[in-house]
């Protein structure tokens, strides 16, 4: 386990109740999906589980090298909705950007970033400007920032959401196959049934605002994931059980 | 992840630095040409109407009487000049210092943003009088008052840019554990710099304002210096060709003090920013 959240009610100052006893944990090495309609406190939960905010009330408990109960901060690479660049920065000194605030030498941080770069497919751009590439581009740029410090825990809030259908699927994919060779553990924020259930290991499922968790599906789909299983008897029974679980979360 | 979306999307988007003659001449001819035409049209009424020099000198004659004068024009040309120029960069150091002290703390922004509003809109004409008895050295009483008319702009654009900085990119520096003093460089300031840069644009024409105005004030009262005060003299010995041709060097001057604080703009955000980056198609 590398973290476990219990009871965890989170209000907002402006009095929105986001969470209301939500308890999750989170497996080393799994690829947990966090799935809910909008506005259920998925992104809350990352958040929280980030240090970004503080609980309203329960806990959130951390296993690990620093003992219970505190954060590794170095260990967690987040990637929020939007590719979150900075405009003015080459994809270079963006994904140099963790390693510089760590204050690394350049000559340790420059073969990091190379690796990362090459890990998105992205050799060639380091020069680019964020302005310069596309949608999918700009979140491959995104995702090798947070992997630069070689993360445990990668939180992923909606990453692909504003991208158009098939940008997403090679990113799926792409996706797939970096958790596959690095093994970190991978929180993913998403409220497509299908795209959580193409990439996940486990699905926690949300009820609707005050978020918590009404259910849970583990998927046992092939470790290779591909095209094949996206069109496959399996993959839609349970695309069926998940979406019947989303219905009854959001019955209540 | 190789071989997705591997083509170079939008990659020759950025504005090189290109200055060819079709270029320029693309920029400066529309103009140029409008200015020419007024130019013909009002020595055509000036001789047609048989307009006395004094009322209206044509600029054929303003601009010999530039050339005749040059020597009285250009040190008072000097003067003025390096009252703005000093007076811009102090209203930019000192600008961005208050800036960066206003968005150190609401309560600090807050309790003296209004005193700094008050110093703008308090009209320079009605303080100046006071600031130059007050202050004995007139160069410096001038600089103070061109400083009061040009800091404004960016001490407001300035605060704004600083206080713009993308909450998502706050938050990864948070995650990453930067420190206020990173978060300030790698962050907030360049975020900042458009909207400083757009001040800075701004206070350049106002130095110059606030100089001429400046100068006029101490020149009412008998002082020499800068161009305000050859416009001045002109008036009072009824050489109306020679204010003219004081007035077109005021001009010109503010004109070129905006198109070099716009090239450096150009310059500082042509890769990155929108204002400044070539749209695309």
């Amino acid at each position: 386990m590398i973290v476990r959240l219990r009871n965890v009610d989170k209000v907002y100052a402006n009095g929105v109740e986001a969470l209301r006893g939500l308890d999750l944990d989170v497996g080393e090495g799994e690829f947990l999906s966090l799935l809910g309609p909008s506005g259920c406190g998925k992104s809350t939960v990352l958040r929280l589980v980030a240090g970004l905010g503080e609980v309203s009330s329960g806990r959130i408990e951390w296993s690990g090298a620093g003992g219970p109960g505190s954060q590794p901060t170095g260990d967690i690479g987040f990637v929020f909705q939007e590719p979150t660049l900075m405009p003015w920065a080459t994809v270079w000194k963006n994904v140099l950007l963790p390693l510089k605030l760590r204050g690394l030498a350049l000559d340790e941080a420059a073969p990091r970033v190379r690796e990362s770069i090459a890990m998105v497919g992205l050799e060639g751009f380091e020069k680019a400007y964020p302005r310069e590439l596309s949608g999918g581009m700009k979140m491959r740029v995104s995702i090798a920032r947070a992997l630069v410090t070689r993360p445990r825990l990668l939180l992923m809030d909606e990453p692909f959401a504003s991208l158009d259908e098939i940008t997403r699927f090679k990113l799926d994919n792409d996706l797939l196959a970096l958790w596959a060779r690095q093994q970190w553990t991978v929180v993913f924020v998403t409220h497509s049934v299908y795209e959580s259930v193409y990439l996940s290991t486990r699905i926690a499922v949300m009820t609707a605002r005050p978020g918590r968790t009404a259910g849970e599906v583990t998927v046992d789909g092939p470790n290779a994931r591909d095209e094949a299983f996206r069109t496959s008897p399996l993959y839609n029974e349970y695309c069926r059980n998940v979406s019947a679980r989303l219905a009854e979360a959001g019955r209540g | 992840m190789r071989d997705l979306e591997a083509a170079p999307v939008g990659r020759v988007a950025v504005r090189p630095w290109r200055w060819g003659v079709g270029r320029i001449a693309r920029l400066v001819l529309p103009p140029a040409g409008v200015g020419f035409a007024g130019l013909v049209i009002w020595e055509a009424v000036v001789r047609l109407q048989q307009i006395p020099i004094y009322i209206l000198p044509g600029p054929w004659l303003i601009l010999k009487t530039l050339v005749k004068d040059w020597g009285t024009l250009y040190p008072s040309l000097l003067v003025t000049l390096a009252i703005a120029g000093a007076a811009l960069l102090v209203a930019t150091v000192a600008g961005v210092m208050i800036a960066i002290v206003f968005t150190q703390s609401r309560w600090i922004e807050l309790s003296l943003f209004p005193y700094a509003v008050i110093l703008q809109v308090t009209p320079i004409v009605a303080i100046a009088p006071l600031i130059i008895i007050w202050v004995k050295n007139i160069p410096i009483a001038l600089l103070i008052c061109a400083w009061l008319v040009a800091f404004f702009p960016i001490v407001s654009n300035t605060t704004l840019g600083l206080n713009s900085a993308d909450h998502n990119l706050l938050n990864l520096f948070q995650l990453y554990g930067a420190s206020r003093r990173q978060v300030f460089w790698h962050l907030r300031l360049p975020s900042a710099m458009p909207y400083f840069l757009g001040g800075l644009r701004i206070s350049g024409g106002l130095a110059l304002i606030g100089a001429v105005v400046a100068e006029f004030v101490a020149g009412t009262g008998g002082t020499q210096s800068g161009l305000a005060y050859r416009v001045l003299e002109s008036g009072y010995t009824m050489q109306i060709p020679r204010m003219f041709a004081a007035l077109f060097m005021i001009t010109c001057t503010g004109v070129l003090i905006f198109v070099a604080l716009t090239a450096l703009s150009h310059l500082l955000l042509r890769t990155w920013h929108e204002s400044a980056a070539e749209r695309e198609g």
